[in-house]
């Protein structure tokens, strides 16, 4: 670590504070923000997720080191923590830190486009669903039954059988197409009860077709479980990305994604745990810190709670 | 002149509200007596207060964010329910005074059976065997007016109308045959000829049992057809009490008169009235804000200056015995301001 | 002389609609109860004038408004608004027709999206239809509040800031925003406090005569309807069982549930010594209607006879004007 490293490494922990810090206010100046922040958890998850986005985007400035790069195979491989390799070297001689990172672009890049694929694809099958009714919604929800039967592991490690050298587009692409099913699910089910309420009907009856209908009235009020399955999916697709690196089959090496790092370092477990401990923990924070918030944003967004 | 049964003396209840909403002081300042036998009125539209009221004589206002004020005063069959035990207030609420609540579709429990609802106040305070709690809620159900009760009495509420229902919760309230009913809407939520019917059971069960009522309601027919005396209620407080036929025939305070002429009615002949209903202008302020003066003096066509500044308190009107038709309007004061205006 | 009576807006004439209740076979079978919400009404509405329906819960005014304007689609019958066949239009035609009729809800709470503000609401209807944009959208908008008696700074408000008055204020303006012929009231003032109820009324009367519309004003309550209604209808499980004008009907019903409800309405005089016709029994669900007349099972008439239970009575003409189903209509109660 350089004096320029540490010095970036303090200003992103100190931006970090100050973007908690804004959510904070503005969270407090509204109703369901109070909610939010009646969990002591929530905020403290807001914090690490802030920690590790500035940490994400800063990567160039707060890395010593190219992530890639094997410093030295013969001298410098499994160091322990110290000054100058805040969080060791690994097998490679790579610098853990910079490949955490870096890694984190990866993870949390990865978890974010998934994500968004997902709730996409199971927001716009749910508000079809729940809209239209009768013999599309029968269709859609079976098909959805079988993508909830079908254990998505399972599909992932056959594609990844199926094609020699799956690019990461595609397999990013392909986790989100994995995991909208829980998502269509809720979203029915809102849309469902949303579409008996009069202002829906007062939209019709002013003229608004089936489109503007969905998108303009009944999806924004559906929001609430759309944010709470977004934030909780991030997680989950973290957790899946780094089972499949793990695995051997997700993201490539030498890229630094949060499982890789876990799988270079495994055989070292013992004899230099920072190795794979660090990225270990790091998965384990982000997703804890989505978890709590997921579970903040469910409490505020919760309509039966109005007026509390 | 008999004792009060219920004597309300000064209640404030008070609410906080989150980030700097301020205190909404929902009832601030109310007293009134309800005496044995008699039914009680007390009217006004959302917001006046009445139901918080009602809950504050039972101390059922949760206690953040509300607080019933000290200086406050509540005493039943001479006690004082403020300063009461729980377990002595527990040992009062369903026995010795009951209450029914406006929406009967969301106040009875929907997984349990009307008979384990009314029986369980029996259980409760009588110490009856589940048997013997049972077969009074037959009773009950009889008393009520209810078909088949033999049948009925093992039938959820989802199983029947709302009528049926906003029995039940009578049946509930007076299985103990308690001193003072507090009726909160009990006709609001039905259909004009069930209404008929339950106030008609009201009545009967009132002779009958022996009780008193308190029957709270925005709806100044129900008022004037079931109520001996009425306490009219705005912003918090009590703005006019008087016996019933006193209050309709010479309503004093302005936002009683407004009230009554901007009821639509039956009674008058078509021809009189198309065209323009009277309406009271502007709206109900928040219980955060309440106007200072009298707080009805931004809408009240009456005011003047004195009215901004000096809340009135309650004055007796001229004519009457002294505490019988109290009114809080400074016109009892410069009753040629009334003509003047007219 | 008299004059020649306004020319009819709106016609209905034999509207069925029928709901199915509970599926046997777990859903999949053929329907077993099938409820007739609205079972064969009709009326017709002359241009500026205001027809209220009238009865209780399950009776079917509020499905009949809503079929009128489908928004639910009826079963049977002919709605014409000034000689265009409303069921008989396509998606695109439906459309164009929405400018000219209009609904105002009865909640006021749940009939406005609480995620647009009253501008975005206002806005919507004028864009939809392509009649303002922009800056003369803007404009508009403000005119509209203010033909409600909104101030114009109430644009950017959600509905969560506004009272009950106040949203249901918005809720008219939102119908007047494409400049309708037609509106239907479904109980407009029923969820709203006595004294806002006046204020709603009055504007309500008053913008019928600014802007010569007509009015289907759907109501439980026989005292407010008879503020502004000129004829009315009242309705007893799916059928119309009394149809007159309003000076007719109130001073003179014919049929014994027209009678027995203005009696259950409890009148704001205590004074008032009279005698209650109170009715025995609940309101009937309309998946299981009573045989011959609906209302014979709850029917007070002291002429009631087996006759009742077996034929229905047709809807006729006992006077001029007065329409009543009733076997015994010439000898009202």
């Amino acid at each position: 670590m350089t004096v320029w490293t540490w010095l970036a490494l303090a200003g992103a922990v100190a931006l970090a504070l100050v973007a908690a810090a804004e959510v904070r206010r503005h969270a407090a100046a509204r109703a369901a923000g109070r909610r939010f922040l009646r969990h002591p958890t929530a905020s403290l998850g807001v914090f690490i997720l802030a920690f590790f986005v500035t940490l994400a985007l800063a990567a160039p400035l707060v890395a010593p080191y190219d992530p890639t790069r094997q410093l030295d195979p013969v001298h410098l491989q499994n160091q322990p923590p110290s000054l100058r390799f805040l969080l060791g070297t690994d097998v490679y001689s790579r610098d853990v830190w910079s490949r955490l990172v870096y890694g984190a672009r990866l993870s949390l890049g990865i978890g974010t486009i998934a994500m968004l694929v997902a709730v996409t694809v199971g927001a716009g099958v749910g508000a079809v669903a729940g809209y239209f009714s009768h013999w599309l919604d029968a269709v859609l929800m079976r098909g959805v039954d079988v993508g909830l039967a079908v254990p998505r592991i399972f599909v992932l490690l056959m594609a990844v059988a199926l094609w020699e050298r799956l690019p990461l587009g595609a397999l990013v692409l392909l986790i989100g197409f994995t995991g909208w099913f829980v998502t269509s699910r809720l979203v029915r089910a809102e849309v469902l009860s949303l579409r008996e309420r009069e202002f829906v009907a007062a939209a019709r009856a002013v003229g608004a077709g089936p489109t503007r209908v969905i998108f303009r009235h009944v999806l924004p009020n559906a929001a609430a479980p759309i944010i709470v399955s977004a934030a909780l999916g991030i997680g989950n697709v973290i957790l899946l990305e780094a089972g499949l690196s793990f695995l051997g089959i997700g993201v490539p090496s030498p890229l630094p994604s949060w499982g890789s790092m876990i799988h270079d370092g495994w055989q070292w477990i013992v004899a230099a745990p920072w190795t794979s401990g660090f990225p270990g923990l790091a998965i384990a924070f982000v997703v804890m810190a989505l978890n709590a918030v997921g579970d903040g944003l469910r409490d505020a967004l919760d309509p039966r709670k109005e007026g509390t | 002149m008999t004792e009060p049964l219920l004597h309300v003396r000064d209640l404030k209840t008070y609410f906080v509200t989150e980030h700097g909403g301020g205190t909404a002081r929902a009832v601030d300042g109310v007293s009134f007596d309800v005496y044995p036998g008699e039914t009680l009125g007390l009217v006004g539209e959302s917001g006046c207060g009445k139901t918080v009221t009602s809950l504050s004589i039972l101390r059922l206002i949760p206690e953040p964010p509300g607080h019933i004020r000290p200086g406050s005063f509540i005493e039943f069959e001479g006690r004082n329910l403020l300063t009461s035990a729980p377990t002595a207030l527990r040992a009062i609420r369903g026995n010795r005074i009951a209450m029914t609540f406006q929406e009967p579709m969301t106040s009875l429990n929907p997984v349990f059976t009307v008979g384990d609802q009314i029986a369980e106040a029996a259980i409760v305070h009588q110490r009856l065997s589940r048997r013997a709690a049972r077969a009074r809620a037959v009773e009950m159900l009889t008393l009520v007016g209810i078909p088949d009760p033999q049948e009925r009495v093992d039938h959820y509420p989802h199983q029947m109308s709302g009528g049926m229902r906003q029995r039940v919760m009578i049946a509930m309230a007076l299985i103990c045959r308690p001193q003072l009913l507090i009726a909160d809407e009990p006709t609001t939520a039905l259909d004009v000829t069930i209404q008929a019917q339950i106030l008609e059971l009201l009545d009967r069960l009132q002779r009958e049992l022996g009780m008193a009522v308190m029957l709270i309601t925005h709806d100044l027919g129900v008022v004037a057809g079931s109520a001996d005396r009425v306490v009219v209620m705005y912003a918090g407080q009590v703005v006019e009490q008087a016996p019933t036929r006193e209050l309709f025939a010479r309503p004093l305070h302005p936002y009683t008169e407004g009230l009554l002429a901007s009821v639509p009615r039956l009674d008058t002949r078509v021809s009189q009235v198309r065209g323009r209903l009277h309406s009271i202008p502007g709206q109900v302020p928040a219980a955060t804000a309440w106007p200072a003066g009298c707080r009805f003096h931004p809408r009240c066509p009456y005011a003047w200056d004195r009215c901004a500044t000096e809340e009135p308190p309650p004055l007796d009107t001229p004519g009457s015995e002294p505490g019988t038709h109290t009114v809080r309007c400074w016109l009892l004061t410069e009753p040629q301001r009334r003509e003047r205006r007219a | 002389m008299t004059l020649p009576a306004p020319p009819l807006l709106v016609q209905v004439e034999g509207l069925v609609k029928r709901f199915p209740g509970a599926r046997s076979l777990l859903g999949l079978g053929r329907a077993r109860r099938i409820v007739r919400a609205v079972d064969g009404v009709s009326f017709a509405i002359a241009t500026g004038q205001t027809l209220g329906l009238v009865g209780e819960s399950g009776c079917g005014k509020t499905t009949v408004g809503r079929t009128i304007l489908r928004l639910i689609e009826p079963d049977a019958g002919r709605v014409t608004l000034g000689g265009t066949d409303v069921l008989g239009l396509g998606a695109r035609e439906l459309r164009a027709l929405r400018r000219r009729m209009q609904i105002v809800f009865q909640d006021p709470y749940g009939s406005l999206n609480p995620r647009m503000t009253v501008q975005q609401t206002l806005a919507e209807p004028l864009a939809i239809h392509r009649l303002a944009a922009g800056p003369e959208a803007e404009r508009r908008i403000s005119s509209l509040l203010e033909e409600v008696g909104l101030d114009p700074a109430f644009a950017p408000a959600y509905p969560h800031e506004l009272s009950g008055g106040q949203r249901q204020r918005v809720g008219i303006a939102r119908a007047l925003s494409v400049e309708p012929q037609f509106l239907v009231l479904d109980e407009p003032v029923s969820a709203l406090d006595v004294s806002v109820q006046a204020q709603v009324l009055n504007l309500l009367a008053e913008l019928q005569r600014k802007r010569r519309l007509t009015y289907l004003f759907i109501a439980h309550d026989l005292a407010v309807v008879k503020h502004i209604a000129d004829h009315v209808a009242v309705m007893y499980l799916g059928k119309i069982v009394e149809r007159a004008p309003a000076t007719v009907l109130y001073a003179g019903p014919r049929h014994p549930y027209t009678t027995s409800l203005l009696s259950a309405v409890p009148v704001p005089d205590p004074k008032a010594q009279r005698q209650r016709i109170v009715l025995q029994g609940d309101v009937p669900s309309p998946a299981t209607p009573p045989p011959g007349c609906p209302f014979h099972p709850r029917c007070p008439h002291p002429k009631k006879s087996s006759r009742c239970g077996i034929e229905p009575p047709a809807l006729r003409e006992v006077a001029p004007g007065q329409f009543a189903a009733c076997h015994f209509a010439e000898a009202p109660m």
